[in-house]
């Protein structure tokens, strides 16, 4: 990597996606991690938008860091990912109206995502352009990630396909589709990171205890 | 008016058990796993989210009935939402530190969280997305708070017990919440097409 800046982009970037990854390690903005996952279309283009969301609500609280007066930074944020979050949810719409059918409410709910506010206010508000977008993308990157890996096994075992091509010709797990299914295969995933973390990362057992 | 009051029951079943906000909807999922490991506090946080839920629903309701569609400005519903509720749980906040300190005292943390919760902007959107009506939408409000308390209270009461259990290493603290989670949203799906809307 050319390290220029003397800041190591690549670092921030997979700290978003492994390290502190949103949904595995965070144990955050869980909601549209079971809502959504049940096929692997509707997890990517969930995860596609909140990665847009991410990526570019940094660069503009990065951008405006020095005009916003610190007291009402809140306020300001919240302003700034609405404002993204409606351009996201009209776009979608717009583009893909029969998924939007299906989760257009957890789209316009990625404004009260707290990973969201947390890294504007951890990261972008404090870092100049290129870090922060770098860091937006390793989150929004993390939460892909962790949105395609849920619905890919969720499709898998539960209908048989992926992306909507039957894969396997035999009885589907019907229950990994449904509501029950979504938990479970989170909560698997989860205890798996655990363990390859434990295993091969050497961390100890560290059980994501923080849920905040 | 008999068939209408019989309207308003179906949704707050429609809205606490079969369409349940936790287990169905997947939503308000942090503060779900984040205050769910003590019954006390799993109580108190229930109380506080439904009163903030109604009010704010009612609140929302009016914003967006008598302001917004009016003006013609209903594509700006979720800056406006996020607004009246994060101003009115502020408000609510300082209000209740002030007149009563010992309710603050036992339910004043809950409020902070709460702002940040998914259920108190997806009910508002709900509404206006399904064009309830003035009391549909406070009863609406109110079978999700109370869906949300059931979900609350069984998970705790569940998770209590849990401390005690003997769970393999990587699946301590939430995963196995996930897992308990799962098994009773399987319960939950026995409760659909007790109600068709």
């Amino acid at each position: 990597m050319p390290d220029t800046n003397k800041v190591n982009y690549w670092k921030l970037i997979t700290n978003g996606i492994v390290k502190e990854n949103t949904i595995f390690r965070l144990a955050l903005s869980l909601c549209p991690s079971i809502a959504v996952t049940n096929n692997l279309k509707n997890g990517v283009l969930m995860g596609s938008a909140v990665l847009f969301v991410q990526v570019m609500v940094n660069i503009t609280i990065s951008l405006m860091r020095k005009v916003i007066h610190p007291k009402i930074r809140l306020p300001i944020f919240m302003l700034v990912i609405s404002g993204w979050v409606t351009i996201t949810d009209m776009t979608m719409a717009a583009a893909v109206p029969d998924v939007y059918k299906q989760m257009g409410l957890y789209i316009q709910l990625i404004v009260a995502f707290a990973s969201i506010l947390a890294r504007a206010e951890m990261f972008a508000s404090k870092n100049k352009f290129a870090p922060s977008m770098a860091d937006g993308i390793g989150f929004g990157a993390g939460f892909l990630f962790a949105l395609t890996v849920i619905s890919f096994f969720r499709e898998l075992l539960g209908r048989g396909s992926l992306w909507g091509m039957p894969i396997i010709h035999a009885k589907p797990l019907l229950i990994m589709i449904m509501p029950a299914g979504g938990f479970f295969a989170v909560g698997i995933l989860m205890a798996a990171f655990n363990w390859f973390d434990a295993k091969y990362l050497g961390k100890g057992a560290r059980a994501s205890h923080y849920s905040h | 008016m008999g068939s209408e009051f019989t309207k308003l029951f179906e949704l707050i079943i429609s809205a606490s058990l079969i369409n349940n906000f936790v287990f169905t909807r997947f939503l308000g999922l942090c503060i779900f796993f984040g205050v769910s490991k003590k019954m006390e506090t799993a109580v108190g946080m229930s109380i506080t989210f439904t009163a903030v839920m109604m009010i704010s629903a009612a609140i929302s309701w009016v914003v967006f009935n008598g302001i917004m569609i009016p003006l013609d400005i209903t594509f700006l519903k979720i800056i406006v939402f996020i607004g009246v509720v994060a101003g009115f749980v502020q408000a609510a906040d300082t209000i209740m530190r002030k007149v009563s300190p010992g309710l603050y005292y036992k339910l004043g943390i809950y409020l902070a969280l709460i702002s940040t919760n998914c259920i108190i902007l997806a009910v508002p959107l709900i509404n206006a997305g399904e064009k309830y009506s003035f009391i549909q939408s406070l009863a609406f409000a109110f079978g999700s708070g109370l869906g949300f308390a059931l979900a609350l209270v069984i998970m705790a009461s569940i998770r209590e017990k849990l401390e005690l259990a003997d769970v393999p290493i990587p699946f301590r603290g939430l995963p196995i919440a996930f897992i308990v989670a799962g098994l009773v949203a399987l319960a939950f799906t026995g409760f659909s097409g007790l109600i068709t809307l």
